[in-house]
C-alpha cells in the first residue's frame, strides 16, 4: 500500500523514478521531484514530529523555507543534521529521516506531559522559575537544555567538501517566480551580466504551484520552460537553483549558499554545498510572499496547514494532503485552491469565511461546484489528537470576538487556513532599510530604501500578487537594472498576462475565537517552533512585557530555526489590539542574517585542518625533522623546540642542550627572526624615532639592542639592527611580530612623516638565519669560514661582518641572546641546510649540539634576558623591566617618551621585573603563578603580580623565575609568595639575573 | 563588506584592507607636547570621536599596496562618500552636503 494519498495524475513529479526513503525507521517510497514533506503526505504521514516544549503531535504546515513545524533529523553518523525543515528537502534514493524531540516513539510521548502541565510552564517560565538563586542555574542549565532539545548536531567531524567562489555581476535577481524571471530575461537580452537565484529545485516560484494561469496565451509551465531555455541561451546569464540569498550585506554585497549535491545524497568527493559572495550592482528581490496561518482553537494537529501549502501539494506534488479538505480563510486565495482540489478529486466539505459576506466570481464558480461556503463562520475547535478528524464550526458574532450559537461538527483529515500574505521583507529589512505597514494587505511592505544600497523589491516581495502585474514589474525592473549598470541593449517585450478578477478585501481577525475564550481549553498557536500561544501573549501583555522586543524575548517567539515567519506579525497584531494601538506602533523585530539556516561547513570552506591557517617552514626545517625535533608553533611558524634522543624525557634533552652551549657548542635555527632592510638617507633619524635609544651614530659595521614602544610608552617589540651602510640597516624583530613591526613602521611613516626618505623591506625569508654559541663558537666558526678575522679586536661583540662561510656569502652579525659568545650567520635561504650541515660536520669534534626554542628560552632566562610578550605584556614599559639604560636621555623625541612623563608610567611602585627564587631550588613554579606578600586561608588575596618566566637552570642546578612584581625593585631580598591551585611556595626577590651576571662570557 | 575604492590600485573588497582608526589626528610637535598635561596627552593618544554620520577615517591597502589613505564614510549607511590620499586637506562633507 504505496502512496495512497498521490493522485494518478498531474504535479511536476517524475513518476517514472521511484524514490525509496526512510522515516522513523519504516520505507516509504516517493517520486523523483518529491521533497521530503510531499512524500510523506503521498504515503498519508501526517504527524512527523513532536514540538518544542509541549511535545505536542505535529505535522506539516507549509510547502517551503518558512516551515516551523516540520523539522527533521536528516542523514546519519557525521552527517546528520538535525533541523532540517521536511519542505525544503529533496528526496533521493537511501535518503534516512527521523523526527525530532519524542521518548521513545513519535506517537508514544513521555515528553508530552508537558502538555499536562501546561498551566505550570506559561511564557517566562523559565526566567521565572530557575533563576534563584542565580548559582542554581549552571546546575538547572544542563536539564533543561537537555529536554528542550530538538534535533541532535553530529558528533564526528563533518566529511563533507564546501566551496566558497566570488562573483560579480551587472544584476543579481533573487528569486525566480513569474517577476524574477521577468527581470532576468529583460535584463539578460541587453546583455547585462545576470545572476537569477532561487532556493527550490526548479525555477518558477508560485507558479510551479499553478494550475491554470497562463503566461504570453500559453500555460504557466510552458512560459517556465521557454523562459528558462532563453536564459540558458544567453551567455551572460547564470542559473542558479537550490540557491538560498541567506545575507544581505554593505556595497551590495549578497551571500547565497548553493546545494550542490544534498538532493544525490552523501557523495564522496563532489563538493555538498557552495557558499557565493555576490557583488552586484544592482540587486533584484523578487521574493514573494509567506501566507499565514490563522490563529485558532487547536491550530496546530496534524493536518492543519496554510491553504498555500494545500494548494502546492496538490498542483505541484500531485498529492492530496487530505482527502476531505476544510479551508477557512479570511481574504480570497482559498476558493481558488478549493477549486484545483475539487478539479483533483479532493472533496472539500465546505469553506469557512470570517468575511460576513462573500461575493464575486471565485465565491460563484465554487459555489459551482457545489462547494459550501459558510461566510461569517469560524472553526471554533479542531479534533484528532495526533491528526485532524473533525473540526467544529460555529457562526461568529458581528464583532468577530465570540463564536455564537450551536456548532455544526464536519469531519475532515485537513484544514487549510489563510490569514492573508505578508511579503518576504526579510533581505530588504537586512539592509537597515525600513518597512512599513500596508492597511489593504494587512501585511508589511518595503519601505524606501537605505543609501549606498542599490536594490527594489518586486512583485510578491512588495505586496503585488496579480501574475499580470508581476511580469510587468519584472520586465521594468530588469531593464532599469541592466540600464543602471550600463547594458542599454533591447530588453524584449514583456510578458504578459490576463489581469485578475478584482478580489473582496480581506477581514483581519487575528485571533479566531474558540469555543472557549483564548487561553481557558485548548491553545491558540501563533508560533509553532516555540509552543507560543495566543494566551502566552495575553500573558505578556498582563505581566508588562508590550513592546516586540520584550514580547519576542518573554515568550521567545519569532526565535529558532524559522525566525518566526509564518507568526511574527500574528503576534504583533494580537499584541496591538491588546494594547489597542495599530499594528505598526508595536513595532517589528529587525531582521538579521541568514534568511534560513546556514551549515558552519560552508562559511569554512576547504579553510580547515592543514588548510586553515599557512605553516611556516624554515630552510633546515627538513634537517630538524631527521633528528627527532619536537616542534612548537611560534605564530604561523614551526619552531624547532629540543631534539630528545632515543630514551630522553623533554626536561633531559633541554638539560642536555642547555649545558652544552654552556659547556662547548650549541647550534639553533633562528630563521624565523623577522628582518626589515631599512634604507634611505633618512633611515637613521627614522631608527631613532622609533626605537628608545639613539641610532645616529651607530657605526657602520655596528649592531644595538632596542625596544619598540608603542605611543603610549608600552614595549611592543624589540630587537637587533645593525649599520650595513650609512644609509642603510638591518633590522630583526621577534618572530612573532614582524608582520606588525613592519605595518607599524609604514604607519608613521605613510601618516606621519611621509616626507622623510625611507623604505622598508621585509627580508625574514631572504636570509636563513643559524646562531653558533658557547666557548667553542669562535673556533668552530674559523674552521667554516676563512675570510673574516674573529679576534676580538676585529670583530668585537655587537658587530658584523660580511664573508664566505662554508663556501657561501653570509652576514656574520657577533650577537648573543644567550649570554654566550656567539654568532649569527646569515645566508641565502637556499644555502640555508647546507651550511648548517657544514656546522654540524665541522662541530662534530666539538660535540656540537643543535637546540631548539626551549633551550634557548632557559639559556636567556638564566641571563634574565626578557621575552616581549612574555615577561611583558603591553602594560610594561621599558623602565619597568629594570631598563632604564635603553631610554635615551638625549634624544629629543621618539614614540613613547611623552607617555614615560606621565604620572603613572613614573610611579616608583609600578610592577618591576625581578627575579625570584625558590627557597626550596628543586621546586619551578609554574608561569602564571600570582605573587602574594601575605598569606590568607584561602582567596581572595593580594596579590602583587605573577611569574612570567620559570624554568629549572641546569647550568645554575635549580629552579630560576621572572616575575611582575608590584614594587619589586625596592623588595630586594624580601620573601614573597608564589600560589597557583592550592600551592603555597616561598620566593626571594633577586636581581633578575642567574648565570654570569657580570656578563663575562660574551667573550668567550 | 565594503568595495573601498583604493586612490593606488582601484575598487578592491573590504579584506584587502585594514582599518587605521580617525583621520587628521595629527601627532603633537615635540613642543607641543612640552606644553601638554597627562590629561590632553591621553586625549590625544586614546580619545576619539564616535561619529554618527560622516566619519574621517584612515584605511591601508594591506594586501594590496600597502599605501595608507582616508575615507569619508557615512557611519549609518556605510556610504563611502570620497576616498582620499594621505596628505590631502580633510573634503568638504557633512551630513548637509553629502554627494549623493
Amino acid at each position: 500500500m504505496s502512496q495512497t494519498n498521490r493522485l494518478n495524475t498531474g504535479g511536476r513529479i517524475d513518476r517514472s523514478r521511484v524514490v525509496t526513503f526512510t522515516f522513523d525507521g519504516k520505507s516509504y517510497s516517493g517520486f523523483a521531484g518529491d521533497t521530503l514533506a510531499s512524500a510523506l503526505l503521498a504515503n498519508g504521514v501526517r504527524l512527523v514530529g513532536r514540538s518544542f516544549k509541549y511535545h505536542r503531535p505535529r505535522g506539516i504546515v507549509t510547502a517551503g523555507a518558512e516551515e516551523p513545524n516540520a523539522l527533521i533529523q536528516l542523514g546519519v553518523g557525521a552527517r546528520t543534521e538535525p533541523n532540517t525543515r521536511a519542505t525544503q528537502i529533496e528526496i533521493y534514493d537511501g535518503l534516512v529521516s527521523e523526527s525530532q524531540n519524542r521518548w521513545p516513539s513519535l506517537t508514544f510521548d513521555i515528553g508530552a506531559i508537558n502538555s499536562l502541565i501546561h498551566r505550570f510552564i506559561p511564557a517566562g517560565f523559565y526566567y521565572k522559575t530557575f533563576m534563584w538563586p542565580a548559582k542554581a542555574w549552571l546546575f538547572y542549565e544542563k536539564f533543561i537544555r537537555n529536554a528542550a532539545g530538538l534535533g541532535k548536531g553530529p558528533t564526528a567531524p563533518d566529511p563533507d567538501r564546501y566551496d566558497k567562489l566570488y562573483h560579480t555581476c551587472d544584476v543579481l535577481v533573487v528569486g525566480a517566480g513569474p517577476a524574477g524571471l521577468a527581470a532576468a530575461l529583460a535584463a539578460g537580452r541587453t546583455g547585462a551580466r545576470v545572476v537569477l537565484a532561487d532556493e527550490q529545485s526548479e525555477l518558477g516560484g508560485s507558479l510551479l504551484s499553478e494550475s491554470s494561469a497562463t503566461v504570453n496565451g500559453q500555460a504557466a509551465s510552458a512560459w517556465i520552460a521557454d523562459a528558462l531555455r532563453e536564459l540558458g541561451a544567453l551567455h551572460d546569464v547564470k542559473l542558479l537553483p537550490r540557491t538560498t540569498a541567506f545575507a544581505y550585506y554593505d556595497h551590495n554585497a549578497m551571500s547565497l549558499v548553493e546545494r550542490l549535491t544534498d538532493h544525490l545524497g552523501p557523495t564522496d568527493g563532489k563538493p555538498r554545498q557552495r557558499l557565493w559572495r555576490i557583488r552586484a550592482k544592482k540587486i533584484i528581490l523578487a521574493t514573494g510572499a509567506i501566507e499565514r496561518p490563522l490563529v485558532y482553537l487547536d491550530n496546530d494537529r496534524p493536518g492543519c496547514m496554510t491553504v498555500s501549502a494545500v494548494r502546492t501539494y496538490v498542483n505541484r506534488y500531485g498529492v492530496m494532503p487530505g482527502r476531505r479538505v476544510v479551508l477557512m480563510t479570511n481574504n480570497d486565495s482559498a476558493y481558488r485552491v478549493a477549486l484545483d482540489l475539487a478539479n483533483a478529486g479532493v472533496t472539500v466539505p465546505v469553506i469557512v469565511d470570517l468575511r460576513a459576506e462573500v461575493t464575486g466570481p471565485l465565491a460563484k464558480a465554487v459555489r459551482e461546484k457545489g462547494i459550501e461556503i459558510l461566510a461569517g463562520h469560524a472553526i471554533a475547535k479542531v479534533h484528532g489528537e495526533q491528526g485532524v478528524k473533525e473540526v467544529e464550526v460555529a457562526r461568529l458574532s458581528d464583532d468577530g470576538k465570540s463564536v455564537t450559537g450551536s456548532a455544526r461538527r464536519i469531519s475532515c483529515d485537513c484544514v487549510g487556513t489563510s490569514g492573508g500574505w505578508q511579503p518576504t521583507v526579510h533581505l530588504h529589512s537586512q539592509t537597515r532599510s525600513k518597512v512599513k505597514w500596508d492597511d489593504a494587505l494587512n501585511g508589511f511592505v518595503p519601505g524606501d530604501t537605505i543609501p549606498g544600497q542599490n536594490f527594489v523589491s518586486i512583485g510578491g516581495a512588495h505586496g503585488v500578487f496579480d501574475l499580470a502585474a508581476c511580469l510587468t514589474e519584472g520586465h521594468v525592473a530588469g531593464t532599469t537594472g541592466a540600464l543602471e549598470a550600463g547594458n542599454g541593449g533591447n530588453a524584449g517585450s514583456a510578458p504578459t498576462a490576463d489581469a485578475a478578477a478584482e478580489e473582496q478585501p480581506q477581514r483581519p481577525l487575528w485571533i479566531v475565537p474558540g469555543e472557549k475564550p483564548v487561553g481557558q481549553g485548548g491553545k491558540h498557536f501563533i508560533d509553532y517552533q516555540n509552543d507560543v500561544t495566543a494566551g502566552d501573549v495575553m500573558l505578556a501583555h498582563r505581566e508588562g512585557y508590550r513592546s516586540v522586543e520584550h514580547l519576542k524575548r518573554y515568550t521567545t517567539m519569532g526565535m529558532a530555526t524559522d525566525q518566526g515567519k509564518t507568526s511574527n506579525v500574528n503576534a504583533l497584531a494580537i499584541m496591538a489590539g491588546l494594547r489597542n494601538v495599530d499594528i505598526p506602533s508595536v513595532g517589528i523585530t529587525t531582521y538579521r542574517p541568514p534568511y534560513t539556516p546556514v551549515t558552519f561547513g560552508v562559511f569554512a570552506g576547504r579553510d580547515k585542518e592543514d588548510f586553515l591557517e599557512p605553516i611556516r617552514k624554515t630552510p633546515m626545517h627538513v634537517w630538524h625533522e631527521d633528528h627527532g625535533a619536537k616542534f612548537e608553533p611560534v605564530g604561523q611558524w614551526h619552531r624547532a623546540w629540543y631534539y630528545p634522543k632515543p630514551g630522553e624525557s623533554m626536561h633531559d634533552a633541554v638539560n642536555r642542550e642547555v649545558k652544552a652551549v654552556r659547556t662547548s657548542v650549541g647550534i639553533v635555527d633562528a630563521s624565523t627572526l623577522g628582518k626589515i632592510d631599512v634604507q634611505g638617507p633618512d633611515a637613521a633619524w627614522f631608527l631613532d624615532m622609533v626605537y628608545t635609544n639613539a641610532w645616529s651614530k651607530l657605526g657602520v659595521g655596528k649592531c644595538r639592542y632596542g625596544f619598540m614602544c608603542g605611543e603610549d610608552g608600552m614595549v611592543f617589540d624589540d630587537g637587533v639592527t645593525s649599520r650595513i651602510a650609512e644609509n642603510h640597516f638591518h633590522m630583526t624583530t621577534t618572530t612573532g611580530g614582524a608582520p606588525r613591526v613592519m605595518a607599524w613602521l609604514e604607519e608613521w611613516h605613510q601618516c606621519e612623516w611621509p616626507d622623510k626618505k625611507v623604505y622598508f623591506t621585509s627580508v625574514t625569508e631572504q636570509w636563513a638565519v643559524i646562531a653558533i654559541g658557547g666557548p667553542m663558537a669562535r673556533k668552530l666558526l674559523g674552521e667554516v669560514c676563512t675570510d673574516i678575522p674573529l679576534d676580538d679586536a676585529s670583530f668585537p661583540h655587537l658587530s658584523f661582518k660580511e664573508g664566505t662561510v662554508a663556501g657561501v656569502p653570509a652576514r656574520v652579525f657577533r650577537i648573543t641572546f644567550t649570554g654566550d659568545l656567539s654568532y649569527e650567520i646569515n645566508v641565502p635561504p637556499s644555502y640555508g641546510l647546507h651550511v648548517w650541515r657544514a656546522f654540524m660536520q665541522a662541530g662534530e669534534k666539538y660535540g656540537i649540539t643543535p637546540y631548539g626554542t626551549e633551550g634557548l628560552h632557559v639559556l636567556r632566562a638564566e641571563k634574565g634576558y626578557v621575552i616581549v610578550g612574555q615577561d611583558t605584556d603591553g602594560t610594561v614599559t621599558p623602565q619597568d623591566l629594570g631598563m632604564d639604560w635603553i631610554v635615551s636621555k638625549a634624544k629629543p623625541d621618539f614614540i613613547g617618551r611623552r607617555s614615560m612623563l606621565r604620572s603613572d608610567t613614573k610611579r616608583p611602585d609600578r610592577k618591576h621585573l625581578v627575579g625570584l627564587l625558590t627557597e626550596d631550588p628543586k621546586v619551578v613554579v609554574p608561569d602564571g603563578a600570582q605573587i602574594v606578600e601575605h598569606l590568607k586561608d584561602r582567596p581572595p588575596m593580594t596579590m602583587l603580580g605573577h611569574v612570567t618566566s620559570s624554568y629549572w637552570s641546569p647550568n645554575m642546578e635549580r629552579s630560576i623565575a621572572m616575575g611582575l612584581v608590584k614594587n619589586g625593585r625596592n623588595r630586594m631580598g624580601q620573601t614573597l609568595y608564589a600560589c597557583w591551585e592550592n600551592n603555597r611556595v616561598k620566593m626571594k626577590v633577586t636581581e633578575p639575573k642567574f648565570f654570569d651576571p657580570e656578563g663575562a662570557r660574551v667573550n668567550g | 563588506m565594503f568595495v573601498i575604492n583604493c586612490p593606488y590600485c582601484g575598487p578592491r573588497d573590504e579584506h584587502e584592507f585594514g582599518y587605521g582608526h580617525e583621520a587628521h589626528i595629527a601627532r603633537p610637535t615635540l613642543e607641543q607636547q612640552g606644553t601638554m598635561s597627562d590629561a590632553e596627552w591621553a586625549n590625544y593618544l586614546f580619545l576619539r570621536t564616535n561619529t554618527k554620520g560622516v566619519h574621517f577615517e584612515r584605511w591601508v591597502h594591506t594586501k594590496g599596496c600597502r599605501r595608507w589613505f582616508n575615507v569619508a564614510r557615512h557611519t549609518v549607511t556605510h556610504e563611502i562618500l570620497k576616498v582620499y590620499k594621505m596628505g590631502e586637506p580633510k573634503p568638504d562633507i557633512s551630513a548637509e552636503n553629502l554627494p549623493r
